[in-house]
C-alpha cells in the first residue's frame, strides 16, 4: 500500500469540483499529510470545463505530480479531457449513467454519482459530496476528516442551515457505504494513518496577504484583476482592522500612484495585479525609482500577451520586470518559489523597498496564486521590520498605521539638521537619509525630473551622471547585503539546471529522480533577479559542465538574461500552454542532455 | 488640516529656495502668490502639508513652496494626493497642475476623486492651452482654435471644468482669477479649509502661448451675492453662462470624508502573525 496518491477530480465549473477538492486537500492536511494543489477553472464564471488535482503523501510534496494516480470523472467530458493524464495502471473512477469507459488501461470503478445524490440524498447539489464520501471509502482520508471541513466550512457560509448539513452527511455516508460494499478494491492507494504535524493549509495568494500585514503594510491600491483580485479583497477586509488604508482605485496607474503617494507618507504600501495591469504601472515604477520611494508591487503573472489567458499561468513577464520603462530605471525584483515564500519574501521585499527606497516587484504567478500547500506552522514567524534610512533619526520602526510623526526635539538643533538636510545625498551606498511629513520633519520635494542632491530639478550633464551612478549604486549595494541561494543535488554536478518562480519544485523532484538514476545533477533557484546573486551564479555555472534553464515562458527570459550577463548559453526549456512544468517533463529534459 | 503651534505667518516663509522657472508674465505666478498667502494665512506648518502635482509648467509648483512636495507624473496628481491622505489623514494635502493634468490625460481621476471626496485641495491652473509643450491644444481650448497641433481650427468642444465639477457633485466648487490673487487666495483658503475634497479653477493665462488676459479681463466677474452656494442647480446655471467667467464659490455641502468613514468601520488592533494564521489551521 502507498501512502502517497495525486488525485484528480475533472468536472464542470459551476458543479463544486473545486470546492469538493478544497475539502479533500484540507481534511488531508488536518489528518497529517502533505498536500499540493493543481487547479484550472475556465475562462467563465458559470460552466465550461475544470479540474482540481491534489498530491496526497506523507512525505514533503514539491510538486504537482506528473500523472494522476486517480482520476475521477464528474461526466463524460472530463473524461476525453483528462484520461491522458492518468498513469497507467491507475484508477478511473466514473459514473455509469454518463458513460462507459473503453479502455482496459485502468482499474475501473463505477460509482453512480448522479443517482446516489438525486435518489437516496434526494438533493442533486450534494453531488460533490457523494464524490467526497466514494473517495473516502476508496483512498482515504476518514470520512470523519472530511466530515469536519464540511461542517466548519458550512457552519461559516450563509447558507448554513441543519437540513442542508444533514443532506450533505448523508451524501457523504450513503457513497461512503456505496463503494464499501460494491466495490472490490484492486489499486495500491490507500491513505493509511500518519503521525500528525503541526500545519497550516493556505494558497499563495493567502500567504502574500498574511505576509504583507507581518510585514507592517498599511496602505494597499489595487484594480480587479485575475489572478491578483483575492489579494486586494482579502486586504480591503484585513486592513482596517489593523489601522492601515485601502483604496480601490480606478485604475492601475491610480493605485501604483496611490501607494506612491502613501509610501511619501512614510506608510508601508503595495499595489497587487497581473500582465495588463503592470503594463499600465510602467510610467510609475520609473517615477518610483526616479523619485526613491519605497513600493511594493505584486505581479500574479498570467499568460500574455494583452489579455491572453487570464486563468492560466505563465513565467513570461520576467523580461519586462526587468526592463520596463523608459529610460535606466534600477529596480528590486523578488519571485517566490513556493507558498511558504509568498509568505517570507514579503517580509524581505518590504524591508528591501525600505533600505533601497527602490520599487520592488514581486512576481508570482497564477498557478502559485491558487496553489494550496500544506506548510510547518513555524514558517510563519514575525518578520523583523526594517524601515527607512530617515534623516536625523535611527532606521524606523514600520507599523501598519501611519508612522509619519516624528517629533524631533529641539528648535536649534532642527535648524542646524534643516541646513544640512540634502534628501538625495550622494553616498557611498547610494541610500540617502530621507525624511517624512509630520511634526519636526525637514520638508523636500520630490521628483520624477532629474535633480540635484536636494531634489531641485537640474540637468547638468555632471549631475546627470552622478545621480544616475547612485541610483544604481544601491543595486551593487543590495547584491553585497542580499542573501545568496544555494545549490540544491550533487555537490559535484555535471548538469546544472537554473530556474526562477514556480518551478521550484518540479525541479528538484526532477533532480531528486534523476539522481536516483545515477545522474550528477544538481539545480540553483533564483528568488531574487534583481540584483542577480552574482556570487552563487558564477561558482554554480562555473562548477558544471552543462547548464539547463527550465522556464515557463516562449523566449526563454531568464537564459536570455543569463546569456546577456554570463555570455552563457544554456539548454533552454520551455514550456508556454499556460500550465506549469510536471517534474517529469524537467526529468526527460535532464536525460536528453546524458 | 493642521494647525501650528509655532506660527510662520509670512508668504516669505512659504517661499522655497527655488526661483520659478516661469517666463514673464505668466498666470501661474499670481496662482503661487495666492497660495503662499493662503498658506500663511492658515499658518499651515510645512512639515505636515504636502503639496502634489503632475507634470506642466504649472505642476512645477511645489518646487517654489516650503512645504513638502511631490511633483509626480503627468496627469496623476489626485491619485497620488489621495493615497496620500488616506494613508495619513493628519497631513493637509493640496494638489495642483494644469489643465492638460487634470482635463485630458488625468480627467479620470477628476471623476473618482468626486466621487470618494477624500480631504484634499485641487487648484488647477487652466491656461486652455499646453504650456509646456509648446502651445498645443487642450480640452480647455475653444472651438476653432488655431495651434500647431490644430492648423485646421480645434474641431473638439471646449470642455466646462467648472459645470463637470458640479455635475460630479464635487463637495466644493470655486473659480479664481490669478490676475486676482487676493480673492483667489481666499478662496484657496476656504478650499483648504473645507473637510472634503474641494476643487479650485484658476483661469491662469500663459502670455507665451494664448495670452487670454484680455479676454478674461473683461469675462470675468464676480457670482452675484446672492447666490447661495448650497444651491448646485443655481451654480450649474452660472457655470454654463456662455459670456461670463464667474469667479468665486459655486458650491459647497459638507460631506463624510471617505479616509474619516474608512478609519471607522472597525477599531484596529495590533496584527499578530501567530493569530492571523490560525484561520488556516
Ligand atoms: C505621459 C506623458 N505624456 C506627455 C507628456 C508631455 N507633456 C508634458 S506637460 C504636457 C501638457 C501640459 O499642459 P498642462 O497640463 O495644461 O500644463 P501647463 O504646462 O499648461 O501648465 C504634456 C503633454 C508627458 N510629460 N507625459
Ligand atoms: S509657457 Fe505659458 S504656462 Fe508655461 S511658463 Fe510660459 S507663460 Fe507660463
Ligand atoms: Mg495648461
Amino acid at each position: 500500500m502507498e501512502n502517497e496518491v495525486t488525485i484528480r477530480i475533472g468536472g464542470e465549473s459551476g458543479e463544486g469540483t473545486i470546492s469538493g477538492g478544497d475539502i479533500l486537500a484540507l481534511a488531508s492536511a488536518r489528518w497529517g499529510y502533505h498536500v499540493f494543489t493543481f487547479r484550472t477553472f475556465p475562462a467563465e464564471i458559470l460552466g465550461g470545463p475544470c479540474l482540481f488535482q491534489v498530491r496526497i503523501s506523507d512525505r514533503p510534496v514539491k510538486s504537482m505530480g506528473d500523472y494522476a494516480d486517480v482520476l475521477i470523472c464528474l461526466n463524460k467530458e472530463a473524461y476525453d479531457r483528462n484520461i491522458g493524464d492518468l498513469r497507467r495502471g491507475g484508477v478511473l473512477v466514473y459514473d455509469p449513467g454518463d458513460f462507459t469507459p473503453e479502455s482496459d488501461d485502468f482499474i475501473t470503478y463505477a460509482v453512480p454519482f448522479n443517482e446516489l445524490a438525486r435518489k437516496e440524498v434526494q438533493l442533486f447539489q450534494t453531488k460533490n459530496m457523494v464524490m467526497l464520501g466514494a473517495i473516502a471509502g476508496l483512498f482515504g482520508p476518514p470520512l470523519e476528516a472530511l466530515l469536519q471541513v464540511v461542517e466548519s466550512r458550512l457552519s461559516k457560509s450563509r447558507k448554513a442551515n441543519p437540513i442542508l448539513m444533514e443532506k450533505n452527511r448523508l451524501a457523504l455516508d450513503v457513497a461512503y457505504r456505496y463503494v464499501r460494499e460494491k466495490i472490490e478494491k484492486r489499486d495500491p492507494y490507500q491513505l493509511g494513518p500518519v503521525e500528525k504535524a503541526d500545519r497550516v493549509v493556505l494558497n499563495g495568494n493567502q500567504a502574500v496577504v498574511a505576509g504583507a500585514l507581518a510585514a507592517g503594510c498599511g496602505f494597499f491600491a489595487g484594480y480587479p484583476i485575475t489572478p491578483a483580485s483575492d489579494i486586494m479583497e482579502a486586504l480591503a477586509k484585513e486592513l482596517p482592522q489593523v489601522g492601515g488604508a485601502f483604496l480601490q482605485a480606478e485604475d492601475e496607474m491610480a493605485a501604483l500612484a496611490a501607494v506612491l503617494g502613501a509610501s511619501f507618507g512614510g506608510v508601508r504600501a503595495m499595489t497587487a495585479t497581473s500582465g495588463p495591469g503592470f503594463s499600465l504601472m510602467t510610467e510609475l515604477i520609473g517615477l518610483a525609482s526616479m523619485a526613491e520611494l519605497p513600493a511594493v508591487i505584486v505581479d500574479a503573472q498570467r499568460a500574455g500577451p494583452s489579455t491572453g489567458m487570464p486563468t492560466k499561468m505563465e513565467q513570461a513577464d520576467l523580461s519586462f520586470a526587468l526592463y520596463g520603462g523608459h529610460g535606466d530605471t534600477p529596480r528590486l525584483i523578488v519571485a517566490p518559489a513556493n507558498v511558504a515564500d509568498c509568505y517570507t519574501l514579503m517580509g524581505l521585499a518590504f524591508n528591501m523597498a525600505d533600505r533601497y527606497q527602490m520599487p520592488v516587484i514581486f512576481l508570482t504567478d497564477q498557478s502559485l496564486t491558487a496553489r494550496v500547500e500544506s506548510v510547518d506552522r513555524s514558517v510563519f514567524q514575525p518578520f523583523t521590520i526594517e524601515g527607512r534610512l530617515e534623516y536625523g533619526k535611527a532606521a524606523s520602526n514600520g507599523a501598519n498605521g501611519a508612522n509619519g510623526a516624528s517629533s524631533n526635539g529641539k528648535h536649534e538643533a532642527a535648524a542646524a539638521l534643516a541646513a544640512s538636510f540634502a534628501r538625495y545625498a550622494y553616498t557611498a551606498s547610494g541610500i540617502s537619509p530621507m525624511t517624512v511629513p509630520g511634526p519636526g520633519a525637514i520638508p523636500y520635494s520630490a521628483t520624477g525630473l532629474e535633480h540635484d542632491e536636494h531634489g531641485h530639478p537640474d540637468y547638468e550633464p555632471e549631475d546627470h551622471t552622478a545621480m544616475m551612478q547612485k541610483r544604481f549604486r544601491k543595486l551593487e549595494t543590495a547584491a553585497q547585503e542580499l542573501p545568496q541561494p544555494e545549490p540544491y543535488g550533487d555537490s559535484n554536478a555535471e548538469i546544472g539546471l537554473i530556474g526562477w518562480g514556480s518551478t521550484e519544485g518540479a525541479i528538484q523532484e526532477a533532480v531528486d529522480r534523476a539522481r536516483a538514476k545515477g545522474y550528477k545533477v544538481a539545480s540553483l533557484h533564483l528568488r531574487i533577479l534583481s540584483p542577480l546573486p552574482d556570487r552563487a551564479l558564477r561558482n554554480f555555472i562555473s562548477s558544471v559542465k552543462t547548464v539547463i534553464v527550465p522556464e515557463c515562458n516562449y523566449s526563454g527570459q531568464l537564459a536570455n538574461l543569463l546569456g546577456a550577463r554570463y555570455g552563457l548559453q544554456p539548454i533552454r526549456v520551455n514550456k508556454f500552454g499556460g500550465i506549469p512544468f510536471t517534474a517529469g517533463e524537467i526529468l526527460r529534459a535532464i536525460e536528453e542532455v546524458c | 488640516m493642521v494647525q501650528s503651534t509655532t506660527p510662520t505667518l509670512t508668504l516669505k516663509d512659504y517661499k522655497s529656495e527655488v526661483k520659478p522657472t516661469w517666463c514673464p508674465g505668466c498666470g501661474d505666478f499670481g496662482v503661487l502668490n495666492a497660495t503662499l498667502r493662503s498658506m500663511a494665512a492658515l499658518k499651515l506648518p510645512v512639515d505636515q502639508t504636502v503639496v502634489v502635482s503632475g507634470i506642466g509648467c504649472s505642476s512645477r509648483f511645489p518646487h517654489f513652496i516650503r512645504t513638502f512636495g511631490f511633483h509626480s507624473v503627468h496627469g496623476r496628481a489626485l491619485p497620488v494626493a489621495q493615497g496620500l491622505k488616506m494613508a495619513r489623514p493628519d497631513l493637509t494635502v493640496i494638489a495642483v497642475g494644469g489643465d492638460g493634468d487634470f482635463f485630458s490625460i488625468g480627467v479620470g481621476h477628476l471623476v473618482h476623486a468626486a466621487l470618494r471626496n477624500i480631504d484634499i485641495t485641487a487648484i488647477v491652473m487652466d491656461n486652455e492651452t499646453y504650456g509646456l509643450t509648446k502651445g498645443q491644444t487642450s480640452p480647455t481650448s475653444p472651438h476653432g482654435h488655431k495651434t500647431k497641433s490644430s492648423p485646421y481650427g480645434l474641431l473638439a468642444s471646449q470642455f466646462n471644468p467648472v459645470a463637470t465639477a458640479l455635475s460630479l457633485n464635487v463637495s466644493f466648487v470655486a473659480r479664481g482669477y490669478s490676475a486676482r490673487p487676493k480673492e483667489l487666495a481666499a478662496l484657496i483658503e476656504q478650499a483648504t479649509l473645507h473637510r472634503g475634497f474641494s476643487f479650485v479653477h484658476v483661469l491662469s493665462p500663459c502670455p507665451t502661448f494664448y495670452n487670454t488676459f484680455d479676454a478674461w479681463d473683461a469675462a470675468v466677474a464676480p457670482l452675484p451675492e446672492e447666490h447661495d452656494p448650497s444651491n448646485r442647480l443655481k451654480a450649474l446655471g452660472y457655470a454654463l453662462d456662455s459670456e461670463k467667467q464667474y469667479i468665486g464659490l459655486f458650491y459647497r455641502e459638507e460631506r463624510p470624508t471617505m479616509e474619516s468613514v474608512a478609519r471607522e468601520v472597525v477599531a484596529p488592533r495590533e496584527f499578530r502573525i501567530e493569530e492571523y494564521i490560525q484561520r488556516y489551521a
